[in-house]
């Protein structure tokens, strides 16, 4: 399906795994986060949503997830309606989710082989032979089979992002969501993940949220993408597109851009004011 | 003058509304690890292993401790009787004190000092590195997996530490009386056993260890889930678990006192 093609707000499609419609939400009534925002992920792509830090970008994946609620508008995730789940009815969703945290999130009281096995073990009767062969499997697609046997503490910023992403699809997910899987990483793990991030996606047929600011890798890999400025989607487009775009915002975004329409100085008094004025102004 | 005034009521209402609201989070978080009280048993590998970390790694301290107080009893409660004549009711006092009262609140001041402090910092870390969230996101409850079987595997340990902080202190006493001192075994032993009432003192203490168990970890799990998730957060999360259950302890000891030894 052509990407280009989606016009913002369009209805949520039935082939779509994820969609936002006209959603505002704020942490306090007085601080709105988004404010009518809409966005469809369709099943079996890779979609980025990215934007300057405290955006939102973070917020929509908890939206998804059903740890926030929205204070107006809907929020589907595989044709259901997430703000209405009931608690076990939304664990019950979360089981086709896979969830990447920024830093893995690993549990540190456990192996690698553990951590990957915990969502077997607690959401499973499967026997403890075939658990191994499954973890195994799980850290084979990540290219970390070798490291099973370690604890959490001896692995890089690297590999522990891949451990937890093998953690993520233990259960084998229909949708993914990755939040800014690329920070901190070394550009050999930086390539590794967004390579298996893509991977994963066609390998298992399933269908992935990226929230990252790495636009070159995101570029790479991504089916369409979302940039997120002031609560609202200010662009968005498939990568080619972006790449052409003569969007302002997108141009200072891709070109990593000092000055444009997000300013590199925050809103301040002149700065005669400020160093020949009155002291403590 | 008056506005000045008018700040001080203001921040003191302010601090009442917040103690208040955070009295009543804390009472709703209780009942909802009540509520996971049949998980927390059902999976007794989980309970076991938190009543080894809160309980068999608290042994040397407590048994330590237990030692040294039941010693120190022995040498000034030695000093005090041996002035009325009455030496040999020393087995008696040392074991009243310590079944009564000092196995009960001393046992449950070190759990807190040791093992309360550990469940604050163990869960304050897990949220601050969002391995709570992450089992949230995984569908498995962290008040089930593991809020409630370190709930439990404290208030097990604690009756247990503290029946065995009152055996090691026993047990020094009798090597201050009758070791060190001299005085008679048999008295030491057969006055004890005549004097303690297994009903009033025993069971009592039982009773106060167990609430004392309740109260401490109850704090120290609240304390460790409601942590701001940095690393001062932690840092005085923990501090408020050994503080605030200290002073519960003893106020609750008080309080219990009162009731169960009150005309005996």
């Amino acid at each position: 399906m052509s990407f280009a093609s989606l016009s913002r707000g369009s209805p949520p499609a039935s082939d779509d795994a994820a969609s936002l419609t006209d959603v505002t939400f704020g942490y306090t009534p007085s601080r709105t986060i988004l404010s009518g925002i809409s966005m469809r992920i369709p099943r079996g792509k890779v979609v980025a949503i990215m934007g300057g830090s405290g955006c939102g970008k973070t917020t929509i994946l908890r939206l998804l997830a059903g740890q926030v609620r929205p204070t107006a508008g809907k929020v589907v995730v595989n044709g259901q309606s997430v703000p209405e789940l009931s608690k076990t009815r939304l664990y019950a969703l979360r089981r086709q989710l896979g969830f990447l945290f920024q830093f893995g999130a690993l549990f540190t009281d456990m192996s690698v082989f553990d951590n990957v096995a915990f969502p077997l073990r607690e959401h499973t009767d499967l026997p403890e032979p075939l658990i191994r062969d499954l973890v195994l499997m799980k850290l084979n697609a990540v290219g970390l089979r070798g490291a099973a046997h370690l604890e959490t503490n001896e692995l890089s910023g690297g590999m522990a992002r891949r451990v937890a992403l093998a953690r993520a699809i233990a259960l084998d997910p229909s949708l993914m969501m990755y939040d800014e899987p690329f920070t901190g990483l070394d550009p050999i793990s930086l390539g590794v993940v967004s390579r298996l991030i893509r991977r994963l996606n066609d390998a298992l047929g399933i269908t992935s949220i990226v929230i990252t600011h790495d636009i070159y890798q995101s570029l790479n890999i991504v089916d369409y993408i979302y940039f997120i400025s002031a609560g609202g989607i200010i662009a968005e487009g498939t990568p080619t597109a972006i790449r052409a775009s003569t969007d302002p915002f997108v141009k200072q975004f891709v070109n990593g851009e000092d000055d444009g329409p997000v300013p590199l100085h925050m809103k301040a008094p002149p700065l005669a004011e400020d160093f020949l004025g009155r002291q403590g102004a | 003058m008056v506005n000045g005034l008018l700040g001080l009521l203001e921040r003191l209402g302010a601090a009442t509304r917040q103690t208040i609201t955070r009295l009543g989070f804390a009472s709703r978080f209780f009942i909802a690890v009540l509520r996971y009280t049949p998980t927390a048993f059902l999976r007794t590998q989980l309970t076991l292993r938190e009543i080894y970390f809160a309980g068999v790694l608290s042994l040397v301290i407590i048994l330590m401790s237990g030692l040294f107080v039941g010693m120190v009893l022995g040498l000034q409660g030695y000093d005090i009787l041996n002035r009325y004549g009455s030496s040999e009711a020393l087995g008696t006092m040392v074991t009243l004190s310590l079944v009564r009262e000092l196995g009960p609140v001393v046992a449950a001041l070190l759990f807190a000092g040791r093992a309360g402090s550990a469940i604050t910092a163990e869960i304050g870390l897990m949220k601050t590195t969002e391995q709570l969230l992450a089992m949230e996101m995984m569908a498995v409850d962290p008040l089930a997996r593991v809020v409630a079987p370190k709930f439990w595997g404290g208030v097990i340990s604690m009756p247990l530490l503290a029946a065995l902080f009152s055996a090691a202190g026993v047990f020094g006493g009798y090597l201050v009386g009758v070791q060190l001192i001299g005085l008679d075994s048999g008295a030491f032993w057969s006055n004890m056993q005549s004097a303690v009432d297994f009903r009033i003192d025993i069971v009592n203490g039982i009773i106060k260890s167990l609430i004392f168990g309740i109260i401490v970890t109850w704090i120290a799990v609240f304390e460790g889930y409601d942590t701001k998730p940095t690393a001062e957060g932690v840092s005085s999360a923990t501090t408020r678990t050994v503080v605030e259950a200290s002073l519960a302890v003893l106020a609750a000891d008080f309080i219990l006192t009162v009731f169960m030894f009150r005309g005996v």
